[in-house]
């Protein structure tokens, strides 16, 4: 039978009763077990730890933790020993009973199975050693690997709803909000408003009810933090929207999430179950008189619905369709009423800033910048994962330092920041301080915090021509400059990219972008020509190479290549051939093929499949 | 009737029968039915007393409904960017070829219906592959028909 609070000290000594159960020497196992390493098969693998460690009698010895997200997504399925943790990367079932004989017996550890540098060959054995950990400061996402997010037990006993219970026995709902404005935290979504104005304008306006909001619907493509929360920690998020609540007078929540993310739907249903059970969520919260409901609603599929009004709409089970904010949302929100929204990793900050402080938190980050933020560092990148640094540590370090720069030793070209909504940042600005406004100076934005990386072998029209159709598609429709605006910049973009550019394309996108910018009723039009025009900014020269010379100089655009088989490096080994979709590749064995490029699709399996490179694109 | 009647009445009454849970009404007959069929849509309409139009109007809107039945098994490819950067748009390309048809499509035979998604978060392991929910990651043209096969 779970205890249900009736008061703040009941919680307390819960809590206490909670730490002493558990011995800190005492030898577990944390199994990452987000998406990133469930589709590498951590469930396997967890259930082999569970089944051996019955075999072996290990029960009472050794425990074991199913966790969310470490980051290191790369190197997938990631183990962790604590408490020395000590990082085995890449584990198999087949590792499983050697590695809980290792433990079992305290010694040795299985060289293989960690962190090889790449360049010194040294073997590392300790997380905090690996460089991808050593330079990130992870105070938002860093209990990911201390609990299971499935139990809030876990939660409470390293410190969880202490920051409910300091806001609810010392604070008054001013305080908070004034602490989270001295905080300096800005919204984490992307925009970066103050977090706590904007509480203060929610607690202020008028209305019979009010709510507070999540934005997990983590539309941005290549970015996935919001979700490794939620799966990984959602009691942090619960607790940040309870602090909420309480500072702005709401009774009434919503966490807005993709459908497409049912592990943190799961983990956060689970959540929020258990929160009710104890009495953290519900009537007279700890005796204080603080009543607040959570509930989940999924969204269907629209990268529009990451906008405040869409959302809000969206909640009320209509079309995701933004409104002009000439009202603003804290004022008339969802059902008409004051609602304030936050970002998942917004609301995750909350507790940390009351526990800890407004002077520690605004030790971190830069001056218009305070905190940390997490990026989820992906594309043509070493290490891909999730990794929380700093706000202004450089690009170079996060992507040299952190991310182990570009695989297969070619040449960084870019990195695209922001999603649809960002820019391109060339290799000059490598040493930009990344903050809110640094970035947004560079022609880019912080957005939700994807980054991604691009090597030589990417085209940058084709990168614009990407993100332009992924807004066309997902563009509302309600106005017309977006509407019309990225149909026509998609059109010419789709030119360019076929060879069939003319002059004045170029000054026609970015006519075309002014007016967006101009014109659009929300943040998606309005920023949706960033793409276009930084990669106008930095890569000009590749947008006149494909109009003026009609060719690609990344040798990506497919009508302005064309394959070929080198006959003095083809060996005959059919591999090619056998992969074709169109057959357009003929030869005998063992003698040079040839390839057909009427039939050819350019679909490049050929040149995937070949170990001789002998397929040529020109 | 092909709408099993028991089941609408189910959902409609976990969603307690509001228009405000038209969206989680919706998602939830599709995960039933595989679909969204016309004759279902019709009885939420009456249920919920609101225009059929206006259902119309938010089944089309969200990219994750479908009124059209779905294949035996769902193919997504991720296009998120940084899958599209790893080339998954030919990953894209080669199953719109092999397959004989293209994304949003489902074969004749009704044996694969074939989407795209937007980034599923599993950036690591792009180019990205799910077939009926289970991840195949660091896809390659060449992998892709032995792995079809499977399913067939």
């Amino acid at each position: 039978m779970s205890p249900h609070f009736r008061t703040i000290s009941e919680l307390r000594s819960f809590r206490e009763g909670l730490k002493k159960a558990r011995d800190p020497e005492s030898p577990w196992i944390a199994i990452c077990c987000g998406t990133g390493c469930q589709a590498c098969g951590a469930l396997e693998v967890l259930e082999a730890f569970r089944e051996k460690i019955q075999e072996m009698g290990l029960k009472d010895q050794i425990g074991i933790r199913a966790t969310g997200c470490h980051g290191f997504c790369e190197r997938g399925p990631l183990v962790v020993i604590r408490p020395q943790k000590i990082c085995y990367m890449n584990v198999t079932t087949e590792d499983v009973s050697e590695i809980l004989h290792q433990v079992a017996n305290g010694g040795g550890v299985i060289e293989r199975l960690l962190y090889q540098d790449p360049l010194s060959k040294q073997r590392i054995l300790y997380e905090e050693e690996i460089p991808f950990y050593k330079f990130q400061q992870r105070i938002v996402f860093g209990n990911n690997g201390e609990i299971d997010p499935t139990d809030i037990d876990d939660y409470i006993r390293i410190g969880g709803y202490q920051a409910l219970e300091k806001v609810l026995s010392t604070m008054t709902p001013e305080a908070v909000i004034q602490t989270i404005k001295d905080s300096g935290l800005r919204g984490r979504g992307g925009g970066g408003f103050p977090t706590g104005i904007k509480w203060e304008a929610c607690r202020r306006a008028k209305g019979k009810e009010k709510f507070v909001i999540c934005n997990a619907d983590e539309g941005d493509p290549g970015a996935y933090m919001d979700r490794s929360l939620l799966e990984g920690n959602p009691h942090s998020v619960i607790e940040g929207m309870l602090i909420g609540a309480y500072a702005i007078g709401s009774e009434e929540g919503y966490v807005y999430v993709r459908n497409e993310y049912p592990l943190a739907i799961s983990n956060l249903t689970c959540a929020l179950d258990q929160a009710r059970a104890y009495g953290l969520l519900g009537k007279n919260i700890l005796g204080s008189g603080l009543n607040f409901q959570i509930k989940i609603s999924r969204g269907g599929g629209a990268f529009v619905c990451g906008e405040s009004t869409a959302l809000m709409a969206s909640l009320e089970g209509r079309v995701g369709e933004p409104r002009a904010k000439y009202i603003h949302t804290v004022e008339q929100g969802l059902w008409n009423q004051p609602s304030n929204l936050n970002n998942v990793e917004t609301w995750a900050n909350v507790p940390i800033i009351i526990n800890r402080g407004v002077e520690w938190y605004t030790s971190i980050g830069t001056e218009g910048s305070k905190g940390t933020k997490i990026f989820s560092l992906v594309g043509k990148i070493n290490h891909t994962g999730l990794v929380e640094v700093p706000m202004g540590m450089t690009l170079r370090q996060i992507i040299f330092d952190i991310g182990g720069g570009i695989p297969k030793g070619k040449r960084f070209k870019a990195v695209q920041t922001g999603g649809p909504s960002g820019g391109c940042i060339p290799e000059s600005l490598l040493d930009l301080p990344v903050d809110f406004d640094r970035l947004q100076e560079a022609g880019s934005m912080m957005g939700s915090g994807g980054m991604i990386v691009m090597d030589e072998d990417n085209c940058m029209v084709d990168m614009a021509r990407y993100f332009v159709h992924f807004l066309e598609e997902e563009s509302c429709g309600k106005c017309t400059p977006c509407r019309e605006g990225l149909h026509q910049m998609g059109r010419i973009l789709n030119r360019i990219c076929r060879g069939e550019g003319k002059e004045g394309d170029i000054e026609l996108l970015e006519d075309l972008s002014l007016v967006m910018i101009e014109s659009s009723l929300c943040g998606l039009g309005l920023t949706a020509p960033n793409p276009v025009l930084s990669t106008l900014r930095y890569f000009r020269e590749e947008y006149e190479a494909h109009i003026e010379e009609k060719r690609c100089p990344a040798k990506f655009c497919r009508d302005l290549i064309s394959f070929s088989i080198r006959p003095e490096k083809c060996t005959g080994c059919g591999a090619c051939a056998r992969v074709c979709p169109t057959q357009a590749i003929k030869g005998e064995r063992k003698k040079a093929h040839f390839l057909e490029s009427q039939k050819c699709v350019k679909c490049k399996a050929c040149v995937e499949a070949c170990k001789f490179e002998a397929i040529e694109i020109d | 009737m092909l709408v099993e009647v028991e089941a609408l009445d189910e959902i409609l009454r976990k969603h307690g029968y509001q228009r405000a849970g038209l969206i989680g009404i919706l998602q939830d007959i599709q995960s039933r039915m595989n679909y969204l069929p016309r004759k279902a849509l019709q009885y939420v309409s009456q249920c919920l007393e609101i225009p059929l139009s206006e259902i119309y109007e938010v089944a089309t809107f969200y990219k994750a409904f479908h009124l059209e039945p779905r294949g035996k098994h769902t193919i997504q490819v991720c296009l998120g960017t940084a899958c599209h950067v790893r080339g998954s748009q030919r990953i894209l390309s080669y199953l719109e070829t092999l397959l004989d048809v293209k994304a949003g499509g489902t074969t004749k035979d009704l044996s694969f219906s074939l989407e795209t998604v937007n980034c599923l978060g599993a950036c690591a392991l792009g180019p990205l592959l799910v077939i009926d929910r289970k991840y195949y990651g660091k896809m390659e043209t060449g992998k892709i028909e032995s792995l079809l096969k499977k399913y067939q």
